[in-house]
């Protein structure tokens, strides 16, 4: 809520203090005990001052609800009257008297306590006793006739020894008693020590005790006169004791009982004979006890009950009214009803009740509300006497002897009016009263409680709807400008959830008031929206709305709202003259985008783009919903670039800038953008339309963004829906269609499109680490110098990081690049390019891993160009993009065997070997392999210096090639690592189709890694290639020994069926460290084919790890052995 | 019989109005708007139960002195609101809920015009006719 809006949540009581409505106060107070408290000297005795305080400070919920008042000794109590025999010839005046409940509950006391000062064992007992026995003698005659219970405290200076041990004190006690005609329990005693609140309170529980025998006997006495009624002409008096006894059990605390006699009482009120003379008293004693009953219905937490009573209440009662020429007075008593419970609701939920959305203490005033606006009407209608030539009666609240009677015939209980004149000179008199009450501030007050309630309880329209209340009555009183804060702050609730009828009428109503205070600005926005297409006044109305509109803007005074109240109308127009004099020539400016005004506006850049080199055309569509035609002065927008605003104003005052009812107008602005603002946005921030004209009054209309108002999002919207599947292409060209005009508020600044073609001609896929060659071809098509030309080539941004680190660009083809080379090149000037010119260049991209890449080619120039007449450089670029596959040029599967090419699992120290290195192309383009090496770390070749296998040969997809390296480990000498790694074998390679001078990849294979393994004994044969059958063949052993240590060696041949031989068959022999044994055998082959050669067996005692098995695959295992050839005869030949 | 039968929008604005007597208008509007304060608390507690067959019938909305304003959701959440007289003792909820059936018959009846844009007020001589039917007989 607003802080300005606090204003009319003020007093939230009703001021109606000494109105006849108020209830009484006795009634409204939770009845307590009346204790009085004599022979209290409270102002100059400090210790009654400490006693006194004692009962009265601190009363709080757990002490007993007793109400005590200090009086003199000699205090006169009210006095009793003679109690009444028979009731045979008595006629009761009214229900019940005004005094009644003060008196008991202020006047007459349950129990009186005389304090008196006097210890047991006082020197002057005798003489203490006996006044002490006149004190109580004093307040017994005052109080003569009535049951009152008194009582004697004895203040005393110490303290009591335990009953029974004091035999002084019990005898003096017993003495007291009897001088004072006291029963024991009435006697006290109140030590003045240390403990005196505790005193205090076990005191007061017994005074409570006491009153309520007193009250006891009270409510017995009421019921005794029962039987002595009878039902013709006592029926007043069933009524008042029935509430008398429930008022005594009140004040016994007796809840429960006091509901039921509440209840009897409310029933028999309404078996009264109700007439007009006596309904207003009905009326009051019913709504007393209704008050009370729902009390204590809501006090026993039975709010259901509270409520029905209350219903019955009102249902009961609404129908009478009265006489009718004071039927005001029925709708005040009304209110006040529902204004009680309401209150009384409300403090129940303070208490802990908890209330819901649709029963809340809200409904209550609400209606209050409501009865007091009828109360109003009702006093407008009948109170329209003058003042009475005669002297006014007397009236004054108070001075009446019987709640709800009149004043000039109190205690009268007959139908008809005792004296005609009189009774109509006491109406006269309450009419004139009626007209000063002060309606409107009862009215108020209860709406603004209402309101606060209905905020409580989650009812916002309900709250706007009392707000619109408040504001009406806060016109009706005169007080406009709170009317109108009040219906301005709920106007954009209507607004918003589009209830146009309400919200026409709140305007209308605010219109009023800004008439009526002469607030220009206000008025005008009401005009405004009252014309406006949210309005559903009729036209006539909007036509005379129009005309005053005019009126203003030509700085002249309006014509006077109709339903305006007379009397203010004088004093309005001098407030208009005021004005007119004084704001001759002041502009006003209103932001009409919260509201729904009469000229509509929208606004859309005919593109959501240009480009810089078009012109940025802007339309701005106004449209007027009032019944007479509009003229404005002047239009412009503002747009976010300032710069711009100069070229979207147009003023004058021609025919083209009147708008015509419900034909919606266009204008057309364009400009040229800047070249700064390309990649911008261009916003419309705001439209202004001016009506009036600088010599009279200047009203500026303004629209945040591109127009359009509360309303147009929602008309848009079903705009869209009945778009769908309507033809309107009949419709006719010229003519907008408003509803379907869409707002384009912004545009963006492109650049502009270039005239130029990059091409690009490459092979790919690329391979790793090749010089990827990529042509790039720049043709002009501009009709003038492309100035500038820059390229920025390389792996496009935004891509994966690793990427970049693994993707180098350099314009440089004749060598390979380094690692230092970026991944984009960025502006490399390419000088100027004349219309129709090419211009080539060629980049080369080194990728050192697979996966695919996309490259940016961008060409970036600056060239002169015209747009209308302006002269403008602009920047323009065009980008290319390339997404390209990186591959292995060839997989490289590099093998170590032993001499007889099966495959290695270790090397052998000092033992040739092989190595095998297989090349197989996955390049889709043919290679050629130029060189290759092998970069050992370890390993000496066993071939120095032997041409490359591979040099010049060109792989086409697919295709293998193969290289073998002899190869052979010197010993190590650390032997402490047994796999080593042997090096690298190198490739140099490049494409088949690339020029000569480009250059040789070279690309780097590790070798496998090898394990390496020592033997203490090396054995080879030399034997020839193949053998012949039955021809003698040589094979000669060397056996080295490879230790330190002198080997003994046994060595045996296994016989064999394909091979008879000769050498020996078995031998032992030595062999001195490093040196060589040679065993010489002569194998005679008997089959032709491959056969395998004799076993030969070899045991080293001395070295059992190397065994036959170990030393045998140094051996040859098989000889071809050729079939014996015949002796071929030239005969045969020749017949062949 | 009804005093006033209103169709409310989705979005809380009024599609369809009548009233009798027609000097009241106003103050039915009023009613009728202040109404959707305890439907709109209606759905939103409804909303949070389980099980999707929610009750269309909202049954008595709030009873003020002198009317009782009955409430009915679509499922589309489009409002119905019948206002009835307080001192009409003898219409009871099965009468009421009936009405809305109807009602929402007629109303459905609407929807399904192809000419009828969804959102726009209703202006169909059908759905007047059904709705003159359940109100009080002015005069």
């Amino acid at each position: 809520m607003l802080t300005e809006n606090k204003g009319w949540i003020h007093n939230r009581r009703p001021v109606m203090a000494g109105s006849q409505w108020e209830l009484p106060s006795e009634l409204c107070c939770r009845p307590m005990a009346f204790v009085a408290l004599t022979g209290l000297d409270v102002v100059y005795n400090a210790v009654h001052r400490a006693i006194w305080d004692a009962f009265c400070a601190n009363r709080r919920a757990d002490r007993v609800p007793i109400s005590f008042k200090v009086l003199p000794g000699d205090h006169e109590y009210p006095k009793c009257r003679t109690k009444r025999t028979s009731y045979e010839w008595y006629i009761p005046k009214g229900i019940l008297k005004t005094s009644w409940m003060n008196k008991h509950l202020n006047l007459v006391p349950a129990l009186v306590v005389l304090f008196y000062e006097l210890d047991w064992d006082d020197a002057q007992w005798k003489e203490k006793q006996s006044e002490c026995a006149t004190k109580v003698e004093i307040v017994r005659t005052s109080l003569q006739g009535r049951n009152t219970k008194v009582a004697v405290v004895l203040i005393q200076k110490k303290t009591p020894l335990p009953p029974g041990e004091d035999l002084v004190a019990s005898e003096r006690a017993a003495a007291l008693c009897n001088a004072c005609d006291l029963s024991g329990k009435s006697l006290f005693v109140l030590p003045h020590t240390d403990h005196l609140v505790g005193y205090i309170i076990r005191l007061e529980n017994a005074f409570y005790e006491h009153a309520q025998t007193y009250y006891y006997t009270e409510i017995r006495r009421v019921k005794s006169h029962k039987e002595f009624l009878n039902k013709t002409t006592h029926q007043l008096l069933f009524v008042r004791h029935q509430f008398k006894i429930a008022f005594f059990s009140e004040l016994k605390q007796d809840t429960q009982n006091a509901l039921k006699y509440y209840r009897t009482a409310y029933s028999l009120i309404h078996e009264l004979r109700a007439h007009e003379t006596n309904m207003l008293e009905i009326k009051t004693l019913a709504g007393f006890i209704n008050y009370k009953i729902c009390r204590l219905c809501f006090q026993h937490n039975t709010p259901l009950d509270a409520i029905a009573q209350f219903r019955k209440h009102v249902d009961l009662c609404k129908k009478k009214i009265g006489s009718p020429e004071l039927a005001f007075e029925h709708a005040a008593w009304m209110s006040k009803q529902f204004q009680s419970f309401g209150e009384l609701f409300d403090e129940a939920i303070k208490l802990g009740l908890t209330a819901i959305q649709t029963q809340n203490p809200g409904f209550y005033y609400q209606q209050a509300a409501c009865y007091s606006q009828e109360r109003k009407q009702l006093a407008q209608q009948l109170c329209q006497a003058g003042k009475s030539s005669s002297e006014p009666l007397d009236i004054q609240p108070g001075g009446l002897d019987f709640y709800g009677q009149r004043h000039w015939r109190q205690g009268h209980q007959s139908i008809d009016p005792p004296d005609a004149e009189k009774e109509k000179m006491g109406i006269l008199a309450l009419q004139i009263k009626e007209r000063d009450a002060p309606h409107s501030e009862l009215i108020i007050a209860l709406l603004s409680n209402a309101v606060a309630q209905f905020k409580k309880y989650k009812c916002p329209r309900m709250k706007s709807h009392l707000m619109v209340q408040m504001g009406e009555e806060y016109y009706h009183a005169k007080d406009y400008s709170k009317a109108i804060k009040l219906l301005d702050y709920v106007m954009c609730d209507y607004r918003s959830e589009r209830w146009w009828g309400l919200l026409t009428a709140i305007l209308t109503t605010a219109l009023r008031c800004a008439y009526l205070m002469a607030s220009i600005k206000d008025y005008i926005i009401y005009c405004m929206e009252l014309l406006g297409r949210a309005s559903n006044l009729k036209e006539e109305q909007k036509s005379r709305i129009e005309k005053n509109l005019l009126k203003v803007l030509m700085n002249e005074v309006p014509d006077a709202e109709p339903e305006c109240d007379s009397s203010s109308l004088t004093t309005a127009r001098c407030l208009w003259g005021d004005r007119m004099a004084l704001t001759a020539s002041t502009e006003l400016t209103i932001e009409v985008q919260d509201y729904i005004p009469f000229i509509q506006c929208r606004a859309k850049f005919l593109a959501p783009s240009f480009h810089v080199d078009q012109a940025v055309t802007l339309l701005v569509f106004l449209r007027a919903d009032c019944p007479h035609p509009v003229s404005f002065n002047k239009l412009s927008v503002y747009l976010s670039n300032q710069e711009y605003n100069q070229w979207c104003v147009v003023s004058s005052g021609e025919e083209s800038m009147r708008l015509w009812p419900g034909k919606s107008k266009s204008f057309s602005f364009s400009f040229v953008a800047k070249t700064e603002d390309v990649g911008k946005k261009i916003e419309v921030t705001g439209i202004e339309v001016m009506l009036g004209r600088e010599c009279g009054r200047c009203v500026f209309l303004t629209w945040r963004g591109a127009g359009g108002d509360v309303a147009s999002a929602h008309e848009a919207l079903q705009a869209s829906r009945s778009c769908q599947g309507r033809d309107r292409s009949n419709e006719a060209p010229k003519e907008v269609d408003w509803d379907s005009l869409a707002m384009q508020p912004c545009t963006m600044i492109m650049p502009r499109v270039p005239k130029i073609s990059v091409q690009l001609s490459h092979d790919p896929p690329a391979l790793i680490s090749e010089m990827y060659h990529i042509g790039i071809t720049v043709h002009s098509q501009e009709n003038a110098v492309a100035k500038d030309v820059k390229l920025t080539a390389g792996l496009k941004p935004g891509q994966d990081a690793n990427l970049s680190q693994s993707t180098h660009v350099t314009l440089d083809g004749l060598s390979v690049c380094d690692d230092a080379a970026p991944a984009l090149l960025p502006d490399v000037p390419l000088g100027d390019l004349k219309p129709g010119q090419k211009l080539e260049k060629s980049v080369y991209v080194k990728c050192m891993t697979t996966g695919l890449r996309v490259f940016l080619f961008h060409v970036a120039y600056t060239i002169n160009t015209e747009v209308g007449e302006q002269q403008l450089l602009c920047k323009c670029h065009k980008d290319e993009t390339v997404t390209m596959e990186t591959m292995f040029p060839f997989e490289v599967s590099l093998k170590f065997m032993s001499t007889k090419f099966e495959p290695l699992e270790q090397v052998v120290v000092d033992i040739p070997f092989l190595l095998m290195a297989d090349i197989q192309s996955s390049s889709p383009w043919p290679l050629l392999l130029a060189s290759s090496s092998l970069q050992m770390l370890t390993i000496s070749s066993n071939t120095p210096q032997a041409p490359s296998q591979l040099q010049g040969v060109v792989l086409q997809t697919g295709e293998c090639a193969t290289e073998c390296f002899c190869l052979r480990c010197p010993p190590l000498k650390s032997s402490s690592s047994k796999t080593i790694a042997a090096g690298q074998y190198l490739l140099s390679w490049r494409r088949k189709s690339s020029t000569e001078d480009s250059p040789l990849t070279q690309t780097a294979i590790p070798l496998p890694l090898v394990s390496l393994d020592s033997i203490p004994l090396y054995i080879y044969a030399d034997l020839p290639s193949f053998g012949r059958v039955r021809e003698s063949l040589s094979v000669r052993y060397h056996i080295q020994n490879r230790t330190a240590l002198v080997q003994e060696v046994e060595m045996a041949v296994e016989p064999s069926d394909a091979f008879m031989f000769s050498g020996l068959k078995q031998v032992r022999l030595r062999i001195l460290p490093g040196s060589e044994q040679q065993m010489l055998y002569n194998y005679y082959p008997l089959m032709a084919g491959y056969q395998t050669l004799p076993q030969l067996n070899i045991s080293l005692p001395r070295c059992p790890s190397s065994n036959t098995h170990t030393l045998r695959r140094f051996l040859p295992q098989r000889i071809f052995v050729k079939p014996q050839g015949r002796q071929l005869d030239a005969p045969s030949i020749a017949a062949a | 019989m009804a005093v006033c039968i209103a169709v409310i929008a989705k979005e809380n604005y009024p599609l369809y109005i009548r009233c009798v007597p027609v000097q009241n208008e106003l103050k039915f509007h009023y009613t009728v708007h202040t109404s959707l304060d305890v439907v709109e608390e209606k759905i939103s507690s409804a909303g949070k139960s389980i099980g999707d067959q929610r009750e269309l019938y909202l049954g008595l909305l709030y009873p003020t002195e002198d009317y009782k304003v009955y409430g009915f959701v679509t499922n589309t959440k489009v409002k119905f609101v019948i206002v009835v007289d307080s001192s009409n003792t003898s219409l009871r909820d099965n009468e009421i809920r009936s009405m809305f059936r109807k009602l929402h018959n007629s109303f459905t009846d609407v929807m399904c015009n192809p000419f009828h844009i969804p959102g726009d007020t209703i202006k169909s001589k059908a759905f007047d006719s059904i709705v003159s039917g359940m109100m009080v007989q002015a005069g």
